[in-house]
């Protein structure tokens, strides 16, 4: 570990015993705080996949006895569960689609163009984070059952775009101010129009930022109850599911269902891991 | 770039302006009007049924009380672990990835989570139990012990909410110029004197965004709760939930959710005008 390095840099100012013991406070503290946070998955897991049994073993130890696939296979076997699983992909698919399409081409603009009604833009998309925009679905249900949206994964997918579009703009915009502007330029001296200068030349550099935005995007609306409860009834997503099937579910379905939202998160998150911070230092500003 | 054709800007935020008119900007009218209105006439009516309902009280009280004691402590970790990683070299991007796993779990799932940590024969029982403090299963988690319920939601939302704290937090001291904390140094500012005079100044940008966004988040808090607690534990949103679905009063929800945004609104305004960030003593 890098506990050597470090600390021999600091012994030469500082008694060694000192500057260890330090170092000793530092790594435990990290410990404790990684248990934090990964000891509680662990232990849902297990309740996961403990089966009815595993629920009433007491006490319990905490380890991984007893346990298997087929108690988490039955889960998804019960009725709704898959249905629910694939309308959650498909509200954070729609999500995806239109938070880029929409919010990439602003980030653009904001990123490349000075224009008036500039600051009154950003002020708009910057005013979406102080409103607790799933809410908003509460009066969207009376006109969804008019337009037919209500009850549809499109119908979700699009007060899930309300969240994610004004993220995607504000990120996008940082990532195209990071390619440099000489390229564009080069590229239309070359002969390029400027539709063809943006997806030969700005495009391919931007899209691993693009991607990692889609991935946010896709987590947003993975993770939202609120609104989706209250837009849909028989099309839920796993999380509306989850939420109205709540009190009459044994508790190892609880764990299961808490399992499986985790899981697809857990896995984009570390996909896109290297861009988090640049991210968030870019959309907090 | 912008004189031969100046409406390409526009051309480009057209789309997500329609957008937003069409699905923040006119919701955000139809709630208030829907709140403030009574068969098409405005009225107070839905408000005052509201403000007399028997949760009305409790749900602000917890609501609030959630909020005071959550954000803070959050806020006080995610300094710790940015202080703590700016000290490792190598595992820095493991450890960092450890602790933003919370980011990408919703809040219906870290209820789960601590439900089967805290249920009657949870893991928490059992260590008490091992431990010999308690002789048989308690129960944490039910009307009757109110303040073990309200621990029990509060250490959830830590648990999932720190995570974006920390990121916000982290990509903030990653802006910070070494050069500031060697000058402290060198004029013999110690660890808490640099991060109390120079540190947390520079990082007032970001410190202020993770506010906001963690405030707001929190006055919305629902499915933690729900999931820990049931009807138990009255809040805010839990409250708008149940007048929309269960009673079918679409008006009274739309009071409910009138009265969060005034609340995360003045919240924002609050840090807006007590953190005010000075452009030009910015890094």
């Amino acid at each position: 570990m890098s506990t050597e390095t470090m600390s021999a840099t600091e012994t030469a100012s500082r008694p060694a015993s000192f500057a260890s013991s330090r170092r000793w406070l530092l790594w435990s503290g990290i410990a404790a705080l990684c248990a934090w946070v990964l000891v509680p998955i662990y232990l849902v897991a297990l309740g996961a996949l403990g089966g009815r049994q595993g629920v009433y073993i007491w006490p319990k130890t905490g380890l991984p006895t007893g346990i298997s696939l087929e108690p988490f296979i039955l889960f998804l076997k019960t009725e709704g569960v898959v249905q629910s699983f694939l309308n959650s992909l498909g509200a954070a698919g729609i999500t995806v689609a239109l938070s880029i399409l929409l919010g990439a081409p602003a980030g653009y603009a904001l990123a490349r163009y000075d224009f008036r009604g500039k600051d009154s833009y950003r002020l708009l998309v910057l005013l979406t984070r102080a409103f607790p925009l799933a809410i908003l679905a509460l009066p969207l249900t009376v006109s969804f059952i008019r337009l037919g949206l209500y009850d549809t994964i499109i119908g979700v997918g699009l007060i899930h775009t309300v969240l994610a579009l004004p993220f995607a703009a504000l990120v996008t915009q940082g990532i195209f101010l990071g390619v440099p502007k000489e390229l564009e330029e080069a590229a239309w001296v070359f002969g390029c129009t400027r539709v063809q200068a943006f997806f030969k030349v700005v495009a391919p550099l931007a899209l691993p930022g693009i991607v990692a935005t889609a991935v946010f995007a896709f987590v947003i609306s993975w993770n939202e109850v609120f609104a989706a409860s209250v837009l849909t009834v028989r099309n839920r997503t796993l999380t509306a599911y989850l939420l109205t099937v709540l009190s009459e579910s044994p508790m190892h379905y609880r764990f299961a269902g808490g399992l499986m939202l985790i899981l697809p998160s857990v896995v984009f998150i570390f996909a896109v891991r290297r861009y988090l911070f640049a991210i968030w230092g870019i959309s907090s500003k | 770039m912008t004189q031969n054709r100046p409406w390409i800007p526009y051309l480009l935020i057209l789309p997500s302006v329609a957008f937003l008119a069409l699905l923040f900007v006119v919701p955000l009218v139809q709630t208030i009007w829907l709140a403030l209105s009574d068969n098409g006439a405005p009225s107070l009516a839905n408000a005052e049924r509201m403000v007399t309902d028997i949760n009305f009280t409790r749900s602000v009280r917890n609501t609030f009380l959630l909020t005071i004691v959550v954000v803070p402590v959050q806020i006080a970790i995610a300094l710790a672990m940015g202080a703590m990683v700016s000290k490792v070299g190598r595992g820095r991007e493991t450890i960092l990835w450890i602790w933003t796993i919370p980011l990408g779990i919703s809040d219906l799932a870290a209820g789960l989570v601590w439900l089967s940590i805290l249920q009657n024969t949870g893991y928490f029982n059992s260590l008490l139990f091992s431990l010999g403090v308690i002789g048989r299963q308690a129960s944490w988690l039910s009307y009757q012990t109110p303040v073990a319920l309200f621990i029990a939601i509060a250490v959830a939302e830590i648990w999932r909410g720190t995570a974006i704290v920390m990121v916000i937090i982290v990509a903030g001291l990653n802006q910070v110029p070494k050069e500031f904390k060697e000058a402290a140094e060198i004029f013999g500012a110690g660890p808490w004197t640099r991060f109390w005079r120079i540190t947390l100044p520079l990082i007032r940008p970001a410190l202020q965004s993770a506010l906001i966004l963690r405030t707001v988040l929190a006055f919305e808090v629902f499915a933690v709760v729900y999931a820990l607690g049931g009807r138990n534990f009255p809040v805010l949103v839990g409250e708008a939930y149940n007048w929309q679905n269960q009673n079918q009063n679409y008006s009274v929800a739309a009071v409910y959710a009138v009265l969060i945004m005034i609340i995360s609104l003045a919240a924002t305004l609050i840090y807006l005008k007590a953190l005010k960030v000075d452009p030009e003593r910015l890094p």
